[in-house]
Parts: structure tokens; sequence; C-alpha cells
């Protein structure tokens, strides 16, 4: 998958290929990543939340290690996993037909490992901070535990995960150590920061200025979401 | 006759020793001391949410806690029906939604709808089914408590201090209706309270705490009324 869509209504728009070009690839991969995130670190959330067990704050430390690590650290990870000889590569190529390295998938496992730990604290600290006695209250009207986290758990710390997944959306899509570390900058899997980089790099200021316009648009729409999940009311 | 509920149970909390012995039958039974006695304690152990250290607890006849043989019935298996001070109603669900979630004898969402909203017309709070818990005053707000803690068929209802956070008006109109409607359904509660006055007027009988043991067991006694309680069923005859 190469993230390329159908553009035509864009030239006709008159935004040019080295805008939409990479704002799609950007868009999509970091769409695809968000979704993996949500679902996995909401419920990986939940589970450190409410879980008890031993190890659990290892785990959490160690799922979170990519917010505190220069991203560059963590590409460089991914390229020798994913892209030396072992059986990570050997699954790669086994589901893919290929390594992921220099792939728009790379750039969806570079931004999901970047972004993961973002929905992972917010969830997990939205949902522990959901007054207990509700979900006793829950228990007492005969609702099974999956019943208690899904009527009343997770729709009272909706406006903590999502804003999880927004923040891990903002997250994906702002990513450039990562992504350039394990995709490189290969046509049609170039994101937005990666052509900013190459626009400056290239001396095109009026380009770089434009994409930067451009993320910088959609960075405070992402926070302005946020915020506004802030003040949503329940009713 | 099965006890609705019996209990002899232990339990430590840092200093607080709770050991206390009951038998409940019919009707309605407060639990009645100052504060930091065990009564709240008490309702916790019977209601699942805390294990004693010691002891047995059985509703209706059925063992839901024995610690020398390891049984613990969870919470949501012991048909108990539950009203908390604050109301505790889920902000994000309508008065009627709040009360149709613990209905379990009815299968199908229009029926537990139908059900809660009887229990609703029951409790008098009919006119704010479709309303958020938030949009409610305290007494509405325990009024749907109450239709939720019997709406689920419960062989025990529990009830920790109603009444406590409502102004003394509102207070004196919702122990008409909460004994009212209690004694209709004929589901047995044990209510706790602090209050005597609210002690006297509520209970059947009243059982005295203090430091964490039942000082003493009085039944009330009660004389016969012309007129029927709100909630009562007028076929059931005088309360």
């Amino acid at each position: 998958m190469t993230g390329q869509v159908p553009h035509a209504w864009l030239n006709e728009l008159g935004i040019p290929p080295w805008v939409w070009s990479p704002l799609s690839v950007s868009l999509h991969a970091a769409f695809e990543a968000t979704i993996v995130v949500a679902l996995v670190g909401s419920a990986l959330g939940f589970l450190l939340a409410k879980g008890r067990f031993p190890g659990r704050d290892v785990i959490e430390t160690v799922l979170s290690l990519p917010m505190a690590l220069p991203p560059t650290v963590v590409g460089w990870y991914l390229l020798t996993r994913m892209g030396g000889p072992g059986p990570i590569r050997d699954a790669e190529v086994r589901l893919f037909g290929h390594p992921l390295n220099f792939t728009f998938n790379g750039i969806v496992i570079a931004q999901i490992i970047e972004s993961f730990p973002y929905c992972l604290r917010f969830s997990r600290t939205a949902i522990a901070g959901v007054d207990p006695r509700f979900e006793q209250a829950a228990r007492a009207m005969g609702l099974s535990g999956w019943r208690t986290a899904l009527i009343v758990t997770l729709p009272l710390a909706r406006r903590g995960l999502a804003a999880g997944v927004a923040m891990a959306f903002g997250r994906a899509l702002g990513d450039f150590g990562a992504t350039m570390i394990v995709a490189g900058s290969v046509p049609m899997a170039t994101t937005m920061p990666i052509a900013l980089y190459n626009a400056v790099f290239y001396g095109s200021h009026e380009q770089a200025m434009v994409l930067a316009l451009v993320q910088l648009a959609v960075a405070f729409a992402i926070l302005l979401g946020v915020s506004r999940l802030g003040k949503v009311r329940a009713w | 006759m099965t006890p609705a509920l019996e209990l002899a149970v232990a339990r430590q909390i840092g200093e607080f020793q709770l050991d206390v012995a009951l038998r409940v039958e019919s009707g309605m039974s407060v639990l009645f001391g100052p504060s930091g006695a065990g009564k709240s304690l008490t309702l916790a152990l019977i209601a699942g949410l805390i294990r004693p250290d010691a002891g047995t607890i059985a509703i209706n006849g059925q063992v839901v806690t024995d610690c020398a043989r390891r049984t613990y019935v969870t919470t949501q298996e012991r048909r108990i029906g539950m009203v908390f001070q604050d109301g505790l109603l889920l902000p994000h669900r309508s008065a009627l939604d709040n009360v149709a979630l613990a209905v379990r004898q009815a299968s199908g969402r229009r029926a537990r709808r139908a059900l809660a909203r009887s229990w609703l017309e029951r409790v008098g709070a009919e006119g704010f089914a479709d309303r958020p818990p938030g949009s409610l005053s305290g007494g509405q707000r325990q009024r749907v408590a109450l239709a939720r803690g019997l709406a689920g068929d419960p062989a025990l209802v529990l009830l920790d201090e109603p009444l406590s956070a409502l102004d003394s008006a509102v207070r004196r109109e919702l122990r008409t209706l909460i004994r009212g409607v209690i004694i209709s359904s004929g589901v047995p509660a044990v209510l706790v309270t602090h209050d005597a006055e609210e002690a006297e007027e509520l209970g059947d009988v009243i059982i005295a705490y203090n430091h964490g043991r039942v000082t003493g067991t009085r039944i009330v006694e009660r004389t016969v009324c012309s007129e029927p309680p709100p909630g009562a069923p007028q076929s059931n005859g005088p309360v």
C-alpha cells in the first residue's frame, strides 16, 4: 500500500502534488496507526488501570519508553529489527511479501510505536479517574464486569479516552525521526514532516512555508478538537 | 421462616474492629448509631463490595459469604438492590435508563424499560424519566435511586443513609415515600442512619450500633393507619 488516493479533484482545486501527496500519506498513515493505537492502547490502559498483577509498572514503563526516547532511537531499533535478518523480518516477508522498511506500512508501524504511549497514558489515567463507587453501584444492579466496563467505566472516561486518541493521532501525524529512519523519503511514502525537511534541505523555502502552514493548521485543528472534547457535556 | 438476612462477620480496618451478628426478617430494619460505628461497612459486607476477615452471610437462605469455606458470591449475583447516600445515578444515562439497567427479571429492552417506567411511577418520578440525573434535585435523584434499588426484583434492599444529603422538608417527604414503597413491595430492607427520628419513623426493627458492635435491638410499635402510605397499592389495605 502506498497511501496514494485519487487526487484529480485536488489538482482541480489548485492544490499542488507536493502538498497533497505528503499530506495524504501523512493523514492515511496516521489514521491507520491511530485505529490500532486506539483499540490496543485503550484496552491496555483499562488493564493497567484496573488490573492488579505483578510487573504492572514495568509493563507500563516499557510501553511508554518511546515518549522519553529520541524518535531516531526508536527508528533505529525498528530499522534494525524490521530490516535485519531475523524472525521479525521473516514474519514481514510471510505477511506482506517483502520487508517493511522504506514502505508505507513501515511508516504506519513507526507511527504506532511513537504514538502508542500517549493513548496508553491518557486512557489509563482517564479510566483510573472514574469514581469506583459508580462501578460498585453497577455491580449492585447486577451488571457483569464486562457490562460495567462498557456501560459505566468507558463512557465515564470517554473524554480522557478521546483526548488520548486525538493526541496519538497528532503525534503520529507529526512524527519525523522514526519515520525518516524507517521509510526515508521514498516517493509515495513521504510524510508531511519529511516533505518539509526535504524542502528546507533543497532550499525550496516557499514550499517549506506552505508545508509548515498546512501542518500548523492540522495541529491547530487537533488541539482545538481536544479542548472541545474536554468541554463536551454528557447531555 | 427463612430470614431475609443472617450474618455473623468480623472485619478489621486499621484500628477499627467490626464484629457483628444480625438476623433480619421481613419489613424495614434500621442500623442506627453514630458515624464510624460500622453501619455502612456492614452494608458493604452484605453487598459483597468488601470481604469480611471471618464469618458468614446468608441472604434469603442462600449463603453468599462463608470465609471458612472460601465462598464469595459476587455482588452482581447476590440479588440485592442498593440505594446510596448520593444516589450514584449514572450521569450519562437518563433516569429511566438508570432504572432499566437494574431490571434483571425481564428480557428485551422494551420490557425492561416498561418495568422501569412502572417503578418510576411508583416513586412519583415518572415526570422526569427522560431527564439526566444532573438536572434533577437531590430529592428527585433519590426517588430514582429508590426505583433503581427495587427494580431488579431483589431479595434484599440496602439503603445507605439515603436521606442524609437532603434538606429537612424533603427528608420528611421521602421518609414516608421510602417506607410506603418498600413495605408495599414486600422486599425486606436494611437502612443505615444516624438520625434517631428517621430510625423511629422508618424502622420496624432498630438495631443499635456503637464501636463496631451491636448494642441493642428494638421492635418499633406502630399504630395502624387509616390511610395507606404513598406508593402502597390500595388492595394491600392499611399498613
